[in-house]
């Protein structure tokens, strides 16, 4: 799906403070690189234009050079001077942009699932899926883990990427500087659906972000349309409840799918890959393996009336 | 060939007349290093094809946003095999042919010091390449990217049998890759013509000697982790399983203990080929051969010790990144000295710019180009950014293809007239040259943009509206048949021109090391008689008496 409304995607976008630092070492660095490559083209052609055999050449052989010490040395000592100098920088950029965690408490752990993520905010009490808020302005650090396989999380224009390895905790610090939705793929290949396994993030307005942490925290009220309620009990028959979960709903509490309690509240399904309305729920619950092949959710065996139901329930979680 | 008997050789000079290669059974049987060296080019040639047609096939699937050439499946396991293929069955066989071939023709050997270890080499390569091959009709090739992270890799996640197919059959290939490394340097330590001293063998020899330390001491780590994840497949053990206190790290670390030697592997011999062609067509002594061979050791001492510049992702803390990151950068510095040395061999030159040489040349940036891009993933910063996206696609295949396969063509334009007797077309050499640069550049220089602009690697395909990305990836995708085409005529030429060459006779590039003093092709035991050797250029020393290592000029 085309999302319209994200900010632009590049490495050179600098959403956050950490960015910033990234990307004035990075433009450091792109200028010594590209200045080398000048002078080694330019030599290059230099050197084509210099010594090409002449036409009327006599065919003896030019002098026979064995080496120049002086030369020698300072194109070693210059290079070694230039990496000395990134190599600093690198430190210093390093401990600026990721400082010793020790043992704080992370504000968000984000956990990779073959291929969407989840989102807890252990300090907030809120587990969430696939679109997650951070309030801009605020250092958060960040935990990853995996459920499963390997996955990278990588929001672009938030400049870093991390693992997110099973059995070995990752942190990172993200300093949003901007409001803005930006986006994000899982870089690290994780099988079948790496490719849209999408990362949306929103940097908000801390008042913002309150009021959705709020909203994450409340508990949706019971369904009283009739189609809602009929597609409670579908949902709850059906077995979307073995892998899903809905506060409020007991029989809803399987954690091997994405979190549905405020599942109206996103604006997209399938990490990204569908908006969020009644019409793609239902073909998503259908058929998912249409939208997302080889994905961990099967293709449920449902009438159109059963999932106009079921999707009227589910986008009655507010 | 046999000890004790004399043969006066009649003359021949064209590979299809030489009277011991009658038969397809005398290659199949043969223990002579030039025929296991034409085997293993030809098999690397033929995999090629194998493998640029996967490349385009993934050219294809990424031409569009949201389009469906192929499924998600097959599109993994294509690029799984495209990278196994171009790394372990291209790459591998293209640089030990070279090394098989040229070099006892180059230290004025016999042959290799084990021709049975030699011919066992290859013959353990195909195996395995084609057991690799045969996945495809088991029930599914492997799909876990050429480096195969567990737990993807593990049979939780990936249970056709592709993936044991993988393991076994680059178990079996590093088999053969150790016999043929020990090989190459038992052979370069004792079998050099006499006064032939370490300081005077040909720096393709030089680079060859690494490369075999560099095979026989990273490969074992492959082949531990290989068994390892085997176990794990198909005995249960839980080696790779942090449920149960395994590892995936593990993997990581011997994967890369081994991949990062790997790459330099795969470059030395495009080295040592560039550090013969340059100098000969320049008409001069390679500047500060010493030097070169030096960086060369430290090169290799390096490669064992900066394997985490692969991890640099993983979360592994300060102190165990920051260390790889020093030697990550240190090692570009004996590798500038390369470039350099290049550089300087032909200032004040007398250039003649064959096919070879015009290879050479595109080397020397593309391989500049790609050097620097690595010097920016040394920058851990920057690689934090950068790593897993598609500026890593771009990296390694202006490494790889950019620096080792136009190397390894331009050795091919240079040493075809000693192997087959014929020179190449230099006509046909030239339109495959500038298809080349433009194709290769074409396909690949775009993908360090999108690398920038987030497109990660390793993706089936990607969402409409990324900016840039749909634009780009159609602009890479239709070079990428330029860059086929050109392979496809590369290869042409080769055909054409062992039928239709001209005769080249034992030297036709007037070049200086030993290798051209035998007939063209080489027969039976390669030289008549080899004579001392009394500086890294014998032929000029032949030729003019003395000077063979050049004039001190401070
Ligand atoms: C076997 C487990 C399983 C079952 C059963 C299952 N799902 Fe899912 N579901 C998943 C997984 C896994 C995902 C995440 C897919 C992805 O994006 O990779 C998912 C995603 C979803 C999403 C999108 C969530 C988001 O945040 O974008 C919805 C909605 C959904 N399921 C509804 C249902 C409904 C309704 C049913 C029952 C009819 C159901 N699921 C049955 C595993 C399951
Ligand atoms: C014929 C021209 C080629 C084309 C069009 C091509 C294209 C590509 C593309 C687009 C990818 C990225 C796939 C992805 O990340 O989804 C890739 C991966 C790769 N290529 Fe090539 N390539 C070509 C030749 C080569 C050569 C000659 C080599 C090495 C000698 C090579 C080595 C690799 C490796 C190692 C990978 C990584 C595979 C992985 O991620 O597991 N390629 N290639
Ligand atoms: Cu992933
Ligand atoms: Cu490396």
């Amino acid at each position: 799906m085309d999302i319209k409304n994200a900010d632009f995607t590049s490495i050179f976008n600098v959403a956050s403070l950490q960015n910033r630092h990234l990307v004035d070492l990075h433009w450091f660095t792109l200028a010594i690189c590209v200045l080398i490559a000048f002078v080694v083209t330019g030599l290059l052609i230099a050197v084509i234009a210099k010594f090409r055999t002449p036409e009327n050449d006599d065919g003896s052989e030019p002098r026979q050079i064995q080496g120049n010490i002086r030369l020698e040395i300072i194109w070693t000592a210059i290079p070694l001077l230039i990496v000395t100098v990134l190599g600093v920088l690198t430190a210093i950029v390093m401990l600026v942009v990721n400082p010793p965690v020790g043992n704080k408490q992370p504000d968000v752990v984000v956990i990779g699932h073959q291929w969407w993520w989840e989102y807890r905010y252990p300090k907030l009490g809120v587990t969430t899926a696939n679109e997650f808020y951070l309030p801009v302005g605020k250092n958060t650090l960040f935990e990853f883990r995996s459920a499963d396989v390997v996955h990278s999380f990588w929001v672009i224009a938030f400049g870093q990427k991390m693992d997110a390895i099973p059995g070995h905790p990752t942190n990172m610090w993200v300093h949003p500087i901007k409001t803005g939705k930006f986006l994000g793929t899982c870089s690290e290949y994780c099988g079948a659906q790496h490719g849209l396994m999408r990362i949306i993030a929103n940097v908000v307005p801390q008042e913002e972000f309150d009021t959705w942490i709020e909203k994450q925290r409340a508990v949706p009220e019971q369904p009283t349309d009739p189609a809602a309620v009929r597609g409670k009990e579908l949902f709850n028959s059906a077995t979307c409840v073995e892998c899903h979960r809905v506060a409020g709903n007991e029989d809803a509490q399987a954690l091997i799918g994405p979190d549905l309690t405020h599942i109206a509240q996103r604006e997209t399904l399938g990490t990204g890959v569908l908006a969020n309305n009644t019409e793609n729920l239902k073909k998503w619950m259908q058929n998912p393996q249409t939208f997302k092949p080889g994905v961990n959710m099967p293709k449920m065996r449902l009438t159109d009336e059963e999932a106009q139901d079921i999707a009227v329930y589910l986008e009655s979680l507010k | 060939m046999t000890g004790g008997t004399i043969h006066t050789h009649k003359p021949v000079n064209w590979l299809a007349e030489v009277p011991e290669y009658q038969g397809i059974l005398s290659w199949l049987t043969s223990i002579d290093h030039k025929q296991l060296g034409i085997l293993y080019i030809l098999s690397a040639f033929g995999f090629l094809v194998v493998g640029a047609l996967m490349g385009l096939t993934i050219r294809l699937q990424l031409m569009f946003p949201m389009s469906h050439v192929v499924s998600q499946e097959v599109y993994n396991q294509i690029f799984t095999m495209h990278g196994t293929t171009m790394v372990f069955f291209v790459g591998m066989p293209l640089l030990f042919g070279f090394a098989v071939y040229l070099t006892p023709l180059m230290i004025g050997a016999r042959d290799m010091a084990f021709p049975r270890l030699n011919s066992f080499g290859y013959w353990v390569y195909l195996f395995g390449a084609i057991m690799l091959f045969f996945s495809f009709l088991s029930g599914g090739a492997p799909a876990a990217g050429w480096f195969a992270y567990p737990p993807l890799s593990e049979k939780g996640y990936l249970f056709n049998n592709g993936q044991n197919y993988w393991a076994l059959s680059l178990f079996v290939t590093g088999i053969g890759s150790v016999a043929t490394g020990v090989n190459l340097i038992v052979t370069i330590l004792t079998m050099r013509a006499p006064g032939m001293t370490l300081k005077r063998v040909p720096l393709f020899v030089w680079m060859i000697l690494m490369d075999g330390f560099l095979v026989v001491f990273s490969l074992p780590a492959l082949n531990a982790a290989l068994v390892m994840i085997l176990f794990d497949r198909t005995l249960n053990t839980k080696f790779f399983d942090a449920t149960v206190g395994g590892s995936p790290l593990l993997w990581q670390h011997f994967f890369w203990f081994f991949g990062h030697p790997e790459v330099y592997i795969l470059i030395l011999p495009g080295w040592g080929a560039i550090s013969e062609v340059i100098p000969v067509f320049s008409r001069k002594l390679l500047f500060g051969a010493g030097v070169m061979a030096a960086s060369t050791v430290a090169i290799t001492f390096l490669s064992f010790g900066v394997w985490v510049h692969h991890m640099f992702a993983a979360g592994l803390g300060f102190a165990p990144l920051y260390i790889f990151a020093v030697t990550s950068l240190l090692i570009a510095v004996p590798t500038g000295i390369k470039v350099w040395s290049w550089l300087a061999t032909m200032w004040g030159g007398k250039l003649r710019f064959t096919v070879a040489m015009l290879h050479a040349m595109a080397f020397l940036i593309q391989f500049t180009i790609g050097g620097l891009s690595g010097v920016a993933f040394a920058v851990i910063p920057l690689d934090w950014q950068l790593t897993d996206s598609y500026f890593v696609v771009a990296h390694f295949h202006y490494v790889l293809v950019g620096g080792m396969l136009f190397s390894l063509i331009s050795g091919v334009y240079y040493w075809y007239p000693k192997v087959t007797g014929r020179m190449m077309s230099e006509t046909l050499g030239k339109w495959q040259f500038w298809l080349m640069v433009f194709g290769f550049n074409g396909t690949f220089f775009v993908m360090h943009i999108l690398g920038v602009l987030g497109m990660p690697r390793r993706v089936w395909t990607y969402p409409l509206g990324m900016p840039g990305w749909a634009e780009l990836n159609f602009f890479s995708s239709c070079w990428s048949f330029v860059l086929v085409a050109s392979m496809l005529l590369f290869l042409y030429n080769l055909v054409w021109s062992f039928y239709h060459g001209k005769i080249a006779g034992p030297n036709p590039w007037n070049a200086w090391t030993l290798e051209w003093l035998a007939d063209s092709p080489p027969i039976g035991e390669n030289f008549e008689r080899v004579p001392v050797v009394r500086s890294r250029r014998p032929l000029w020393d032949l030729q003019f008496g003395s000077g063979g290592d050049g004039e001190h000029h401070a």
